[in-house]
Parts: C-alpha cells; sequence; structure tokens
C-alpha cells in the first residue's frame, strides 16, 4: 500500500493529476444537472407568469 | 432513404424526451469503464520501462486531451448544422458542449503540466502541442464569452456557432503539431495507423477510460441539452409536460 501510494516517487504528479481530472468529472457532473434544475425552474416561471397559459 | 428521423432529432419536445431516457444508457457504462480503466491503470499495468510509475499520468491525461478535441469537434460540428438547417436543437447541442470541453482542455493543460516536469524538467514550454492547447482552452473561454455577452438567445446561437465553426482548424493542428513540428511532446502512440505502441496490459486500460470518458460526454452532453433546449422554448406547450415530469 505504502508502495502503491508512492508511485516510485512521482506521488506528487500523478496523484495531482488523477485528482484535477476526477474533479473535473465530478465538476461536470454538478454543473449539468444544476444547469438542467435551473431551466426547470425558469420554464415553471415563464408558465406562471402567463397564467398556466403557454 | 426517409429523413424522419432527422426531422424528428430537430424537434425540442422529441430530443427532451429522448435525452432523458438515453441518459442512463450512457452514464452506467461509462462509469463502470472509468472505474475499471482506473484499476488497471493504477493496479494492474506494470511501471514503464523508462519513466516508472510516473507514465500512469496517462490514463487521465490522454482521455482529458482526446475529450478536449472530440468535444470541440463535435460542437463546430453541431453549430454548422444549426447554422446551415437553422436547427435550434443542433445550436443547443453546440451550446452544451462548450463547458464540458472548457474544462477538459484545463485537465489536459494541468496534467500535462504534471507530466512535464518530472520527465522534460518543465511544467510549461511554448511548444507547438502545448500552445495550440492553451489556443483551444482559449477559443472554448471565447465561445462562452461571446455566448454569455448577446442576450438574445438566436443571436448569440448564430455568433457563437460562427466562432466555433472557424475555430475548428486548431483541432488538425493540435492533433498533427507533434508530426509537423519538433515537439517535446511525444508523437501518438495510440491513434495513428500501425498498432498501438505499447503493450496490451498498459494499452486496455487506456482505450477503457478513452471509451469511459466518451461515454461519460454523451451523458453530461444529454442533461445540459435538455437544459438548453428548454431555456429555448418560449411558448410550447409542453414545457408543462416536462418541468410537471
Amino acid at each position: 500500500m505504502r508502495a502503491f501510494l508512492d508511485m516510485g516517487g512521482y506521488a506528487a504528479f500523478v496523484w495531482p493529476a488523477y485528482l484535477v481530472t476526477l474533479t473535473v468529472v465530478v465538476l461536470n457532473i454538478v454543473w449539468a444537472r444544476r444547469a438542467l434544475s435551473r431551466s426547470r425552474a425558469d420554464a415553471r416561471r415563464r408558465l406562471d407568469r402567463r397564467g398556466g397559459e403557454p | 432513404m426517409t429523413w424522419t428521423w432527422f426531422h424528428r432529432l430537430a424537434s425540442p419536445p422529441y430530443v427532451y424526451a429522448l435525452a432523458a431516457r438515453l441518459t442512463p444508457w450512457f452514464a452506467w457504462p461509462a462509469a463502470l469503464l472509468i472505474v475499471g480503466g482506473l484499476w488497471g491503470g493504477l493496479v494492474l499495468a506494470p511501471p514503464d520501462y523508462q519513466q516508472g510509475d510516473g507514465f500512469r499520468i496517462i490514463y487521465v491525461h490522454a482521455p482529458s486531451a482526446w475529450m478536449s478535441l472530440m468535444v470541440y469537434t463535435t460542437m463546430a460540428v453541431a453549430a454548422a448544422v444549426g447554422l446551415i438547417w437553422r436547427i435550434k436543437v443542433a445550436h443547443a447541442v453546440a451550446a452544451s458542449c462548450a463547458p464540458i470541453g472548457a474544462s477538459f482542455t484545463f485537465a489536459a493543460l494541468v496534467t500535462g503540466a504534471l507530466w512535464g516536469e518530472p520527465m522534460w524538467g518543465t511544467y510549461w514550454e511554448w511548444d507547438p502541442r502545448l500552445t495550440s492547447e492553451l489556443i483551444l482552452l482559449f477559443l472554448y473561454l471565447g465561445y462562452m464569452g461571446l455566448r454569455a455577452g448577446i442576450e438574445d438567445t438566436q443571436r448569440a446561437d448564430r455568433a457563437s456557432a460562427l466562432l466555433a465553426v472557424v475555430g475548428v482548424v486548431n483541432v488538425p493542428i493540435i492533433h498533427y503539431s507533434v508530426t509537423w513540428w519538433n515537439s517535446l511532446h511525444q508523437a501518438p502512440s495510440v491513434m495513428r495507423l500501425s498498432r498501438p505502441a505499447m503493450p496490451s496490459s498498459m494499452l486496455l486500460p487506456l482505450l477503457m477510460m478513452l471509451l469511459g470518458f466518451t461515454l461519460y460526454f454523451v451523458a453530461v452532453l444529454l442533461v445540459r441539452l435538455r437544459s438548453e433546449v428548454l431555456a429555448r422554448e418560449r411558448s410550447a406547450s409542453w414545457i408543462r409536460e416536462a418541468v410537471s415530469a
């Protein structure tokens, strides 16, 4: 386990690279879902403003 | 040949519903491939005879770089379709691509720098491959800035589409930069005409990561696409259905 974490002396480069990429992967999921719920809320507001008549 | 499928794909309600249905079919295989690829790349693959364990950065760097180019190409094609046939859904696809592509271009640059320091002795060099990839990031940011600066969605769609289409010349420049110019960056070892320059224990995890990231892109794109399609609809009655579902 120790050797694995050490990455043959390259730990300071390998792990940050994985961390950055996986952060981008997770953030894209969060951002996309947030954008969708924002668009849904906006659409709902537009419907309400028209008194339910689209 | 019938074009009904094409016309249906231009219909916002159809696309909205289809995107929702398809998302898990891309998301789950993507998750499995990425987890498997990480295991294969970090644990099962042997250390490189020159770079030791440092080479394992390839399993996040190459997929990020692949995303940066593949997403841009998708964006440019969608933008061109939107411009030529005036299809709103195509513009929505293009707009959905930009933040995904920009973030993975950033990841490609950062992971590349982290690989460059131990192997080349520098985080950054104004090298053809590195510079053209940085220009790609600016293209994405320019595209997003342009969209954000224009209030009217239709005008934003057309103006940004033009930028996306013109900017696509950068994609082959990035890909061939390592062949055309003397570059610090290595030449392609997977995407080349002859056999990949890697044993299968190293190659297989990489292919899993590349495919996994591609499927992941489609899944994220589908979620974003629903949001963009919804934002473009002003008066359609299907919106009520869409938001109540």
